[in-house]
Formats: structure tokens, sequence, C-alpha cells
């Protein structure tokens, strides 16, 4: 039988806000433990929460570029559970009420566009984290990250494949970054996920029974935990079995997914409304004001790179995959570049450049002015096209100017007739085999003559001039 | 007459006039407390070194008050309940799991207090966490009604109330989830006010119930709850749910014609088996309010038979939220235990006592997975019927009148079933419930000499209209006069 996954993923971004949810305590990432704290962050008796203004305003930015209902009326739920790393004993989070509904983002797999519904997004505080780690027999608690704001962007059962999940996954980090809401980081946990999965036979319409998976912190992670889980489930179905309703943790050193004991799973939150927060009217002005300072998407950039500077989906898509990227791609058209040359540029050799040194995009030391200024070289003849991936390359490293990197390493194209025509000679001179071969037919040697007299100037030979004298100088001769 | 049974305004005026100082009256309570605490035992905390520093601080800003608004408490001895945190001084709220937790920062009344320049005195003994009406529930001992040792001073607010009644203190906070600060005033004699849900700011107020808790004054008079209310009213930053909303001058309020207010009597709260003396105290207030031009009219508030019920859903589903933090790990008690689990076992079960762990288990059951729906949402939607009653009353009335209480004092140890406990609070949960004003004030006394509470009950953030009644009330009588003997 044929089975087909059915997945929904919950995603928790850590928004950039500079303070904490609730309080004034700043959320630098990898401070000394317990330094970023204070008496409401740390639940001393008699706190009071107040909402960061910034946070709601980011959880609903998001929610417009997620295409989501914008609550004009919600409010926030204690959510209630017992962990050293919990100071209160329960979370602010949001339930019934969440400030985000009915959404949705398109993704591409395999050329088709894929619309995957967003059931919801809400505000919530992080919790601490415990540390076990070298401590004897006692754990440690740092509260740096109690009361950081989160988001948790709750997927419809719309995915069909860990590739789409994974796809999916992409579009939420890059819209989240596009909207400078989230720095979208995997490793450091700014971005989590976790996957509701479950199996069912083609062309059935109920979902199979479904599992949580908990604690994927990589894209790599996302794709591997859902094949390894959606394989588990189709065996289990075959061998006869059942698959039980339980939340399993990725194991992302053995590469499997385990059940966790019934009894660390076996919470009843017993959520009720926040008494210590007023519940939240939006004002329609203040939305509109927000949605006024909507960058433009993803999705819109794509499709009028594609049309605007006539370039191919793949071409488009990449460069779109990070704002900073598009912009870069931007500034250098802009300046005059051709709109193609500059895309093959950017993502050929700048690319490789930048991810052999595991750079992005913002930690570029090229600036687009100077591809622009060393693609006039080309075009103007002083350089060639082959000369231009060296200069490129210098002009990475050194940070010089393709004009000052030409000069100094004397690289100027050579477009003197006579001198080339010297370097031709020299180079019939030394292959008369070669020559007569040419002249009984073999004209696809041209290309052999060219190499070597490209050699022979070390790639400094106008290449065009040079294959037009060989050309001349052979039917000659 | 001792410095230390007048009240605020007597004092103020007694040292505007610079014929007193602020270390005279400081040495007049204190005096009072060494002769009388042993018996009473109204404190958890006695903080008389830090009081005469703010004291000393004190006779320099009465010396040169530049907005005298601002100095409204310069050098007046207030004790606080011990439910409100005091930065460095020990706050316990009454309960074992606290018995060490000094906290890091000063809640925003007493904040408050201390730019008007009081003096603290001491932290007041209570119920655990605020969970009772008589005191006895305290962590460390029972305080004792001034009035009769042999008796309670009501609760939870209980220590504030009889330290103010017996001349320990000028005036004191209490706090009010059910009528904490309105009962034990009533029992004891003195004057107790509960504002306007958002009216004072709550941050700093160790949590009992978040929707139902709010801080207001125990005092010897009206004035004196005027001028403290004046203090600490007002929006507040750190308190999402204070209004925004301004504050009068509550003192201008206070000698004005009541002729022609209409004053609500709910019929169903004069009950069946309530006491005999309290009732006649009652009606014999409401005769005289009626000889000052004040109009009775028979108001009806028809869901006030699951008051009590309703009650104890919403306060203990949030106290067993809110008092989930004392887990042994950031502060306060801890006992160990093999591992985690084992250590919040043990922690809680010797930190907290009898009452609280019922109230925490009540509460837990009424927010579970599928009772939810039948407790706590069913007790939200009766809390907005309840509220409803009142506003309906109130399209036809000014104020509301009740007893406070349904009798005096009890005896220690009398109550024993707490279902019976719970029901002392009658007449005060209501007006929690709906986040109306209170006030109670003295009304008279029974034959074995104890106090008797009325309770006023304003309209949503009118507390002038209460505050005015009860003055000219209280000019008329002389109940508030009386002292206990001691």
């Amino acid at each position: 039988m044929k089975y087909e996954a059915v997945i929904g993923l919950e995603v928790h971004a850590q928004m950039l806000t500079e303070t904490k949810i609730f309080c004034g305590c700043v959320t630098r990432f990898g401070a000394e433990p317990n330094t970023q704290t204070c008496p409401i962050c740390i639940g001393m008796p008699g706190v009071l929460p107040v909402l960061n203004r910034r946070a709601l305003e980011f959880a609903i930015k998001t929610g417009l570029a997620m295409n989501c209902r914008i609550s004009r009326y919600s409010r926030f739920a204690r959510k209630n559970y017992f962990y050293p790393d919990l100071p209160k004993g329960y979370q602010i989070s949001q339930y019934e009420l969440p400030v985000c509904e009915n959404g949705y983002v398109e993704i591409v797999v395999d050329g088709n566009i894929r619309r995957i519904g967003i059931t919801r997004i809400h505000m919530e505080e992080d919790a601490g984290k415990n540390i076990h780690e070298g401590m004897g027999s006692y754990s440690f608690v740092d509260l740096n990250r109690a009361g950081v704001p989160l988001m948790e962007i709750v997927s419809e059962p719309d995915i069909r494949s860990p590739r789409e999940a994974v796809e999916y996954m992409k579009k939420l980090r890059t819209i989240l970054r596009y909207l400078g809401v989230c720095d979208g980081n995997m490793e450091q946990g700014s971005l989590r996920c976790d996957a509701n999965v479950s199996v069912r036979p083609i062309g059935q319409k109920e979902f199979g029974v479904k599992t949580e998976i908990k604690n994927i912190n990589s894209f790599r992670f996302v794709e591997r935990a859902l094949d390894y889980e959606i394989k588990r489930q189709i065996t289990v179905i075959e061998d006869g079995g059942r698959i039980l309703q339980e939340t399993r943790l990725w194991d992302s050193v053995t590469g499997i997914t385990e059940a966790m004991r019934g009894k660390e799973e076996a919470h009843d939150y017993r959520y009720f409304p926040e008494p210590d927060l007023v519940p939240l009217m939006l004002e329609e002005k203040w939305i509109d004001e927000i949605k006024s300072t909507l960058p433009e998407l993803p999705d819109a950039k794509r499709e009028r790179f594609a049309e605007v500077y006539r370039l191919p989906e793949g071409d488009a898509d990449l460069l779109v995959s990070e704002k900073e990227l598009a912009d870069w791609y931007e500034v250098a058209v802009k300046l005059g570049g051709q709109p193609k040359v500059v895309a093959n540029w950017i993502m050929g050799d700048l690319m490789r450049l930048l991810n052999a040194e595991n750079k992005t995009i913002e930690e570029c030391p090229l600036k687009p002015e100077q591809l622009v200024g060393m693609l006039k070289l080309i075009d103007n003849g002083t350089i060639s096209g082959k000369i231009a991936k060296t200069v490129f390359e210098e002009m990475y490293r050194t940070g010089k100017d393709a004009d000052s990197v030409v000069r100094q390493k004397g690289l100027v194209q050579i477009s003197d007739t006579r001198t080339i025509e010297k370097y031709i000679d020299e180079v019939i001179l030394k292959h008369a085999k070669e020559v007569e071969r040419f002249k009984a037919g073999e004209e696809k040697l041209i290309g052999f003559f060219v190499g070597q007299v490209m050699k022979l100037t070390k790639g400094k030979a106008n290449p065009q001039m040079v294959n037009e004298l060989l050309k001349k100088k052979l039917s000659s001769e | 007459m001792e410095l230390h049974s007048l009240s605020i305004s007597e004092l103020r005026n007694l040292l505007l006039r610079k014929e007193i100082s602020v270390m005279d009256i400081l040495s007049s309570v204190y005096g009072r407390i060494a002769g009388v605490e042993d018996k009473i035992r109204a404190f958890l905390t006695l903080t008389e070194e830090k009081a005469v520093e703010m004291a000393r601080r004190a006779q320099k800003m009465c010396a040169n008050p530049k907005p005298v608004s601002a100095a409204a408490l310069c050098g007046i001895p207030l004790a606080i309940k011990d439910n409100m945190c005091t930065k460095g001084i020990r706050t316990t709220c009454g309960s074992k799991i606290l018995y060490n937790f000094l906290p890091p920062y000063e809640s925003t009344v007493t904040s408050r207090l201390v730019e008007s320049g009081y003096v603290l005195v001491g932290k007041t003994n209570l119920d655990e966490f605020a969970m009772g009406s008589s005191t006895e529930n305290s962590g460390f001992h029972i305080t004792k009604n001034p009035w009769d040792l042999e008796r309670i001073p009501g609760g939870s607010s209980g220590g504030s109330a009889a330290a103010v009644a017996v001349g320990e203190c000028i005036a004191a906070l209490g706090s009010d989830t059910g009528g904490s600060i309105r009962q034990p005033a009533a029992l004891c004699g003195v004057v107790g006010l509960k504002p306007t849900y958002g009216r004072v700011s709550r941050y700093g107020l160790v949590a009992f119930a978040s929707s139902l808790d709010q801080i207001g004054p125990i005092t010897k008079n009206v004035r004196d709850s005027a001028i403290l209310l004046n203090v600490i009213s007002g929006h507040d930053l750190f308190d999402s749910t204070s209004a925004p909303i301004e504050v009068p001058d509550f003192t201008g309020s206070l000698g004005r014609e009541i002729k022609g207010m209409k004053i609500g009597v709910p019929r169903e709260y004069f009950i069946e088996g309530m006491d005999k003396e309290v009732e006649e105290a009652v009606r014999n207030s409401l005769k005289k309010l009626e000889g000052l031009g004040a109009i009775p009219v028979e108001v009806t508030l028809p869901h006030t038979g699951y008051a009590v019920a309703t009650y104890y859903i919403i306060a203990t589903s949030e106290a067993s939220s809110n008092l989930a933090r004392y887990d042994g790990v950031k502060y306060g008690l801890r006992v160990e235990g093999k591992d985690l689990l084992e250590m919040y076992v043990n922690t809680r079960s010797r930190g907290f006592g009898a009452e609280v762990k019922r109230r925490i288990m009540l509460g837990t059951y009424a927010l579970s997975a599928g009772y939810y729906e039948a407790y706590y949402r069913k007790g939200q939607q009766v809390r907005t019927l309840i509220k409803n009653d009142f506003d309906r009353a109130f399209r036809e009335v000014d104020l509301i009148v009740t007893p406070t209480s349904p009798t005096a004092a009890f005896r220690i140890g009398e109550k024993t079933d707490p279902l019976q406990m719970y029901l002392s609070d009658i007449f005060t949960i209501s007006v929690n419930l709906a986040g109306l004003p209170a006030i109670s004030i003295p009304c008279g006394f029974t034959s074995k000499h104890l106090p008797i509470g009325l309770q006023l009950i304003g309209k949503h953030f009118d507390e002038e209209s209460i505050l005015k009644v009860a003055h000219a009330y209280e000019q008329e009588t002389e109940w508030h006069k009386r002292r206990p003997p001691l």
C-alpha cells in the first residue's frame, strides 16, 4: 500500500526585541547566567507583568505578513506546570484568543506552488535554562532567557512530505528575517520546531493517529526526523500494529525518535485567562500603521525580480531568499550592472567565496559598486571575462576596487593587434604539426590555438581579437 | 490623651503647630507596643531601627514641607500587612514558606508612603497568604482581638486591624480579597476601606487571587481613610490592571450633606440566622442615616446566594497558580529531597499550612481538564451575574448599606469547619467579585462589648460617596471613639 504523510508544524520564534516581554531586562544572547534578570522575570512574590508593546507589534507584523486575521480582541492565559526553569510555575501564553489567526504562506516544491495554512500565531514568554553539567549532584538554573518574547506559529496539517516541511520552515525563516522580528538562528535556538505527524493510505480522507516530535533544532533534522518518523509509523502499521498518540523526542545523534515516558507528557496545563493582564483591544489605526511599515515580502520581490529584471525563476528565488542579498543585488543593478550578469556573479563567484568562509551577505567584504566597477572594465575591454574572475577574488580578499587590482597586478587586457600577432606567430611556429592539420580541414583546432595564446599571455589577451587574428593568419599562410 | 491613640489628622495638626515632634509620636507608639504587644501579637516583624531612621528623615521633611500635599504622612507611624513587599525587610505573607524572604524591591504602595514621609512601625500578622477570616491560619502565631483576648481579630488583615485598634500604630494598610480589610476592621472597631479594583496598584502585593486582591487603609476614622487613600491611589505603570483614571482628593468629599442620597438596602443581606444584635445595630444605623436626610430604598441582589461558592472557585483557581512559584528553587524555604519532585513535595508540604493546601487543591481541581467548564468558567459567568445585580441596583441608589459581618468577633478555635469560616465573609465577598469599593465603619457594640461594623458599598470608582456618607454617620456617633480596655 502507498502512504502519505500528514504534517503540521509548531514553530517557536524568539522575537528580536531589545527587552523581555513582561519586564525591562535585556534579551542579549550568551551573557553570564542570571545577569539579565529582575524581580519580575525571576518570579519574585508580588511582581506583575506589563506587556512589551514592541513584542505585540512584532506579532501583528508577522500575522499580517502571513496573511492572518488580526484579532481585535485577544488575551493572555496561564499555562501551569512545575519546572525549575519556569520561575512562576506557569508560563504566560495565549490560549483561547490568540493575536493572529487563519493565515497562510506559499511554498514552491518541484515547481508547484503549495499553500500551507497558518492556524494561529500567539505570543508567549520563554522559560529559563537548567544547567546540569559540572555541578556535582546539583543542577543550576539560568533565568536570562526567562521572559524573552516568543511567537508560536502553528500550521494547519497541510504539509505532505519532509521536503515540504523544510521548505515551509525556510519560508517562515525568510519572512521572519525580512520583517526583522526574529534572527532565525536554529543553532542558538531562536527558531525551534515541534512537528505533529501521522500517515494514512493515499486516498483516505481521515487522518491517522499522530505523534508529536520535539527537539528538532536544524533544517537538516526537520527532514531527517520526519523521514524517520514516517517510515517508523508505516512499518508499525504494516506489521499490524497501532500508532500511539504520544510525544517523541528526536535524538540527532542516533537519528531516531523515542517516546517520552507517559508521566512526563501527562500534562494538564490548567490554562486560564491571565488575571494580571488586561485583554488586548487593538485599534484599527495601529494595525494600519503597522501594515504600512511592512517591507516588500519575498514572494512579491521574487515576482518583481523575475518580471523587471527578466530573471529565470531559479535566479529570482535564490536572490530573494535573504533580504540583504536581494538588496545587494538591486543596488548593483541600479548602479548599471546588467541584471542577468550581476545575478550570475552573485550566484556563482560571490556565493562560493561567502560559503567557503561560512559568511552571510551581511558580512560580505565586497560592495555592489565594486562588482559594477569590475563589470565596466569587462565591457570596455580593459579586462577579459576570464581575468575578471581573478580580479573579483582579489577584490573580495583585499577590499580594493577593480581598477587598482587590475593596475597593481598588471591584468590589463592586451588589445594591441601587433602585440597579439607576435604571440600568435610564436604559437604557430611552435605547433607546425597542428597548423598542418588545421589546414587539412581540422577546423576545431582553432580552440587549441586560442588556448595556447591565452596561456602565453597569462590570460590577458583579448580573446575575441586572438580568435579573429588567428583565423586570418592561419588561412593566409 | 496619648499620642498613639490619636488620628493622622490630629497628629498632623500638632506637628504643624510644632507642639510635638515626629520622635514623640514614634516613642508613644513604641511605648504602646512595649505595653500590649505581648498580649495582642499583631506584628510578625517590628522595624524599630528602621523606624527611627525614617522618623529622622521625616522630621526634616516636616520642617520644610515644600508641596505640603507631598508630605501628607510626614512622620506618621504606620503598620503594613506582611504581604506587601518592603525592600530588605522580611516579608513572610504569614507563611513558613517565606519565613526568610527579604524582598529585593519595594511595593508601589509602600513606595508612595515613603514619598509621603511615613514611618514603618512593622509588618503585621495575617492568615497565611491572606487566606482566612480570623488570623488563626498564620504560619507563625495567632493575633488576639484587643476587645477580648479570647477572641479572633478577624482576618486576614487581623494584625493590621488589631494594631490600629489598640494604638500600636496610627493607621495601617491591609489587603482585601473577600473581606480581609473590612471584616477585621468591623471586628476590631476601626474603619476599613477596600477601594475599587484597579484604584490602588497591586505591584508588590504578594498575590492571593489577582482579580480580587486590592490594598486599602485601616484607620481610626473616616478622614484618615481618605488621607491614606489619597496617597496610595492612582495608575501604576507596573500594574496593568491599575486604572489610568484621575484620582480626586478624597478628603474633599467629607463634611458634605448627604440629604437626598438614596441608600440601597438589599433584601438578601438581612437573613435568617444573622446575629440579632448585629441586625439591630445595622437597622439603627439606617435610621440614623435617614435622620440625616438619606432615603433608604429596598433593592435586590438576586445572585447573592451564589457569591460564596463563586468566590471559592475563582479565588482558589487563581491562588493555585499564584502560589506555584513557592517551589524551593529560588527563595524561601527549601526542604531537600532525593530528586526534584521530592524536593518540591517536601518543600510545599512543610511550607504551607492546611488552609493554603486546601485552597491550592480546590483551585487545581477547578481548573483541571474536564472540570474547567463546570467550575471555573461557570464561576466566571456567575461572577458577571453578580456584577450585573449591583449595576442594576446602582441605577436606583447611590450606595448600598449592609452589615460587614454576620456576627461580632468569635472565639479563638470556635470555627473548626472551613465552610463555617468561609461564611463569615458572606456579606463582603460579592463586593470583590464585582470589583466595587466598600468601607466598614463602627456602628455599635454587642452586649459583650464587641464592635459591630456597618458596610457601605459604592459604585465603581465612587469611593467619594461612601466616604461622604461614612463620615456624616461618624460625625453623628461616638462608636469610633471607643477604645479597647487595654
